[in-house]
């Protein structure tokens, strides 16, 4: 940091976010003037001018790290992945629920509000003062509520309703937490607040800490404020769950990121701790949970909770480690894809609410089965696949972090997922396997697939898989 | 380049057939065979450079590595593609290639998916040539994964019996052992002082050399990882099960290549990269090989299923291996060259178990196909109707209880004279291993080959009939868990018994065309070994030593 000078308030430095910003207004606009037969014109709009941001961010990574605006606002190789990940995930989802939404009397509505929550994601990333978090906190999660209830229908307005209560208490508390670090330290900014928080009073750091944590733990879906994910995956439609449960994580799980290895760091408080007590829960509890389901929306939102489980012992290791940033870099785009692959599979057979119906769905499908496997196995961690690389390149941060035991919790923990992916793989491969027995395709029981989402699956599965052989790649790139 | 060639040509050929969908059945299956017959020659020629060029280069593993070639993956941590070969890996690639074209031959009549068993095994094959070539942590690791995956697909896709739960079982406690076996990788790359994942670079620089307690928990992760692949006492009980349901080419390739790549472990990673922990473990190393050896030689005793013995009796031989290396590790009680005669009997024992239990489970599988069950109380007299079957079942037989004149003998010799200076009792009580083994597969071979014709009809056994009788998707609760185990429950009058000549040979047909063309070449193979072991030798010795010497710094 070269201090005052490199500060500055030029909006080109904003370049990826006002092309999201300008993709939700002009697709708002457009929309209004366009029928509702021809609304795809609005969907490339929001294509193109995500596309534009994660380019225009993909080149703003060669310039040097910098605060912008008044140093609220930090442009470094976190934000740059999660403003090029954000953006290229938001792009996907788009696409994806196209299968849903093409033709809905609200559809640029949704774009738009996907598009805002992004820029929330983002900005959350980017926050460097406590106050721009509360803001990007509001932003990232006030659309979702939207979404979450987008269908009107009983179950998805009670998963609303859920996720905007549980939201509300804890955005309540994360004010409350913001309040007593601003109290503490005289300021919002967290260079300030690095230098300041090791005088102030304990009590009010501690209340602090917790509640700015709990609203990223929050945004997360990390345990213990988790309880909305099950419930609004499963309540929403698979599109919008695959966006809900994707990009708000890769925001907040930076932001908590930059808080414990920036402003948190010198506190007396063992907050690596805290972060890891919160990884530890989220992994085991999701896992253990993901163990009963029969459906797979439910299934794939406890896998997610154990994987912010993962992202969070990068965050517990922040700055105690050189392989950090390479770590959560790699894993947040790790994540987006595999994760977006897997709901797409839900979302290819948004009839199939169980995992039996599923497979029966896909019987004359090897080649769905096929990229599924990689998709799943990909968020077991198998090799080649991007997660695998983030997961080595995570427990390798831990272990150099010291935190032994997380590290060999999360290997145990990765064993114990292996059974309730297989518990998808294992059907859809055996009705795949009986579909190529018997060749004609009699089965009038059979669930219609819809296309989008099924080039999604496959197009993910190639990405996780090209993402993990190119990770060198890819990391030579965001340094 | 030629060794990246060999290693990915399988797995390009297994995407084009999977591309290809025009293709027939019958030249899918005729593909592989081209393909693995391609990636065989590729590999021969690779000898002969090897062979030629090692007179220059005495060792390996740390150098004297052939065919090297080393592309950058992920700086971050120093991982990067890197392969070559040298006297460790040059004769698994090599045996895995062999047995590799026999599974394509053995299933050219493949009736079940032809196309897509064939891409999995030629993915199979790519997986376990790259784990043995691999020459980083990370890539090894890649590699060693990718092969449960496919190996999962070919019991729950093609095997019999409880083929599900088999898999799943085979699986999950072959992706514990690769977790653990992570777990130690990165503490391997934690205590390096350059923190690296090359293996040239670890074993050449030992990590960890002044921190004994984190060492010894590496080591037992590693070991507990290549433990259970071996798999050794009391980690192999996945193994039986997977055998027995797996389809015949299936247990060869699960036998002959994938357990190598615990005991290659062992040789690549444990022993030149944390000799100190090595050496300060090494007797508890012997005493689990040792307790392996007896432990797979009563079981398979008591087996009343002949692939379950067969099964049992590699964890057996795997125990041999283990007490060698075991022995290397041993400093203080053996001198140098001991220590290199145990590792090189390790090494040659691991190509002979490949050659030798390949052939033994594909000649099961001509009982399974003819009859439908493994049971030995189904089955008697089968030297009669099928001579060469019961030659070449013999044969096998013999080589893997240890006969001199076969390649096992010249294994377990070296093994016990290189073993018995560092560890007297254990090898005197690994050699009556030897005698049980021998036992056993006297009583074996007594029961299929003489007496009263004794030939089954498929149709009526349970196996089979929960097998054709399967609707697809739907699992029949009638499939017994163990085919064949309980001979008392089952009817009689099911058998064909009969003494005349000319019924039995109708019932029984002897080995012929793809079998024979299959199984034999092993046989062949491990005679030529027994008889002249020096073109083998004389490219596992040098390596041997330099092993040895590795591990006794």
């Amino acid at each position: 940091m070269t201090g005052m000078e490199a500060m500055s308030a030029n909006p080109l430095d904003l370049l990826p976010e006002i092309l999201l910003l300008f993709g939700a207004v002009a697709g708002l606009l457009l929309g209004l003037w366009t029928p509702r037969g021809r609304q795809a014109r609005v969907r490339t709009v929001i294509v193109v001018a995500a596309l534009g941001s994660a380019l225009a961010a993909a080149i703003d990574l060669a310039q040097p790290d910098k605060a912008v605006f008044d140093d609220s606002w930090m442009i470094d190789t976190t934000t740059g992945v999660v403003r090029i990940t954000v953006a290229l995930a938001t792009a996907t989802a788009v696409l994806l629920a196209s299968s849903w939404l093409s033709g809905h009397p609200r559809e640029t509505e949704a774009y738009v509000l996907m598009m805002l929550a992004a820029l929330g994601a983002i900005a959350l990333a980017a926050s460097n003062d406590l106050l721009m978090l509360a803001a990007s906190y509001l932003l990232a999660s006030i659309p979702l509520y939207a979404l979450a209830g987008f269908a009107k229908d009983s179950r998805g307005v009670e998963a609303t309703l859920k996720y905007y209560l549980m939201g509300a208490l804890v955005g309540v508390l994360m004010l409350v937490g913001i309040a007593a670090l601003m109290l503490a330290a005289g300021t919002g900014n967290y260079r300030e607040l690095a230098a300041a928080l090791p005088q102030a009073p304990t009590p009010l750091v501690a209340l602090g800490i917790i509640g700015v944590l709990a609203g990223m733990a929050f945004k997360a879906g990390a345990v213990p404020v988790h309880f909305w994910v099950p419930d609004v995956t499963a309540g929403t439609t698979p599109v919008m769950a695959a966006f809900i449960t994707t990009i708000p994580k890769l925001g907040a799980v930076a932001a908590a990121f930059r808080l414990v290895a920036e402003p948190f760091a010198q506190v007396s408080l063992d907050v690596p701790l805290l972060v890891a007590v919160i990884a530890a829960a989220s992994m085991t509890l999701g896992n253990l949970a993901a163990f009963q389901q029969t459906e797979v929306l439910r299934l794939l939102a406890y896998s997610t909770v154990s994987q912010v489980g993962y992202m969070f012992m990068v965050v517990a290791v922040a700055g105690h480690s050189v392989y950090t940033v390479p770590a959560l870099s790699i894993y947040l785009a790790a994540y987006a894809v595999t994760n977006l692959g897997a709901f797409a599979a839900a979302s290819a057979l948004p009839k199939a609410g169980q995992i039996e119906q599923w497979a029966n769905g896909v019987r004359w499908r090897p080649w769905l089965v096929l990229s599924l496997t990689v998709v799943l196995l990909g968020l077991v961690g198998t090799p080649p696949t991007a997660v695998f690389v983030g997961k080595l390149a995570i427990f390798t941060a831990t272990a150099d972090g010291n935190l032994i035991w997380l590290f060999v919790l999360a290997a145990v923990n990765t064993i114990a997922s292996l059974f309730y992916y297989l518990r998808w793989i294992a059907p859809a491969a055996r009705a795949a396997f009986a579909g190529s027995d018997r060749q004609a395709g009699t089965d009038s029981t059979s669930v219609p697939v819809l296309a989008a989402p099924a080039v999604t699956v496959h197009a993910t599965a190639i990405a996780s898989v090209l993402l993990g052989i190119g990770a060198g790649l890819w990391l030579a790139v965001i340094a | 380049m030629l060794l990246s060639v060999v290693i990915f040509l399988p797995v390009v050929a297994a995407g084009m057939l999977l591309a290809f969908p025009a293709l027939s059945n019958r030249a899918a299956s005729w593909l592989w065979v081209i393909v693995a017959a391609i990636d065989l020659a590729l590999i021969v020629g690779m000898w002969a450079g090897f062979a030629s060029n090692s007179a220059a280069a005495p060792s390996g593993i740390v150098d004297g590595i052939a065919y090297e070639v080393k592309i950058r993956w992920i700086p971050t941590v120093d991982a990067s593609y890197h392969v070559g070969v040298d006297g460790l890996s040059l004769p698994l690639i090599a045996v895995t290639a062999v047995l590799f074209l026999a599974a394509a031959i053995w299933s050219l009549r493949e009736q079940k998916r032809p196309r897509s068993y064939a891409a999995l095994f030629l993915f199979l094959q790519t997986a376990s040539i790259g784990t043995f070539a691999a020459l980083d942590l990370i890539l090894f690791f890649v590699f060693f994964d990718l092969s449960i995956v496919g190996m999962y697909f070919v019991i729950a896709g093609w095997g019999h019996g409880n083929r599900r739960r088999s898999a799943l079982k085979f699986f999950i406690y072959t992706f514990v052992g690769s977790l653990a076996l992570l777990v130690g990788f990165i503490g391997l790359f934690l205590g390096s002082e350059n923190r690296t994942f090359d293996m040239v670079a670890l074993a050449a620089n030992p990590p960890l050399i002044d921190s004994p307690l984190a060492a010894g928990l590496v080591l037992l992760a590693i070991c507990i990882g290549l433990a259970v692949k071996t798999p050794l006492f009391p980690f192999h009980t996945w193994l039986p099960d997977a055998h027995t349901d797996a389809p015949a080419a299936g247990s060869a390739i699960l036998a002959g290549v994938l357990l190598k790549l615990g005991t290659y472990g062992f040789v690549r990673i444990a022993m030149p990269m944390l000799p100190d922990a090595w050496q300060r473990w090494a007797m508890i190393i012997v005493i689990a090989g040792v307790v392996s050896v007896l432990w797979g030689a009563f079981t398979a005793l008591a087996q009343t299923d002949v692939k379950r013995m067969i099964a049992y009796t590699s964890v057996n031989h795997m125990g041999y291996i283990l007490l060698g290396l075991g022995a290397a590790g041993l400093v203080a009680q053996a001198d140098e060259q001991a220590r290199a005669i145990a590792v090189t009997g390790a090494m040659v024992q691991m190509v002979s178990h490949a050659l030798l239990t390949g052939s033994l489970f594909l000649l099961t599988g001509v009982l399974f196909s003819r009859g439908g069950t493994y049971a030995f109380d189904r089955w008697g007299g089968l030297a009669r109707p099928a001579p060469i079957f019961a030659a070449a079942l013999g044969v096998a037989a013999f080589g893997s209880l240890g006969l001199p004149g076969l390649s096992a003998f010249i294994a377990e010799f070296q093994i016990f004279t290189g073993s018995l200076q560092a560890a007297p009792v254990a090898t005197v009580i690994a050699v009556t291993g030897i005698v049980i083994t021998a036992g056993l597969f006297l009583v074996a071979l007594q029961r299929l080959l003489s007496g009263k014709t004794q030939v089954p009809n498929p149709a009526e056994e349970p196996a089979n009939r929960a097998t054709n009788g399967r609707h697809a998707g739907v699992v029949s609760p009638a499939e017994p868990t163990e085919t064949g185990q309980q001979p008392a429950r089952r009817d009689r009058n099911v058998t064909t018994a009969v003494d005349d000549d000319t019924v039995s040979q109708a019932t029984f047909k002897d080995l012929h065309g793809r079998e024979l063309v299959a199984t034999v070449p092993l046989l062949v193979l491990s005679i030529m070994i027994g008889l002249f072991p020096r073109p083998l030798l004389d490219v596992i010795e040098p390596a041997a030593a330099a092993l040895s010497s590795l591990a006794g710094r």
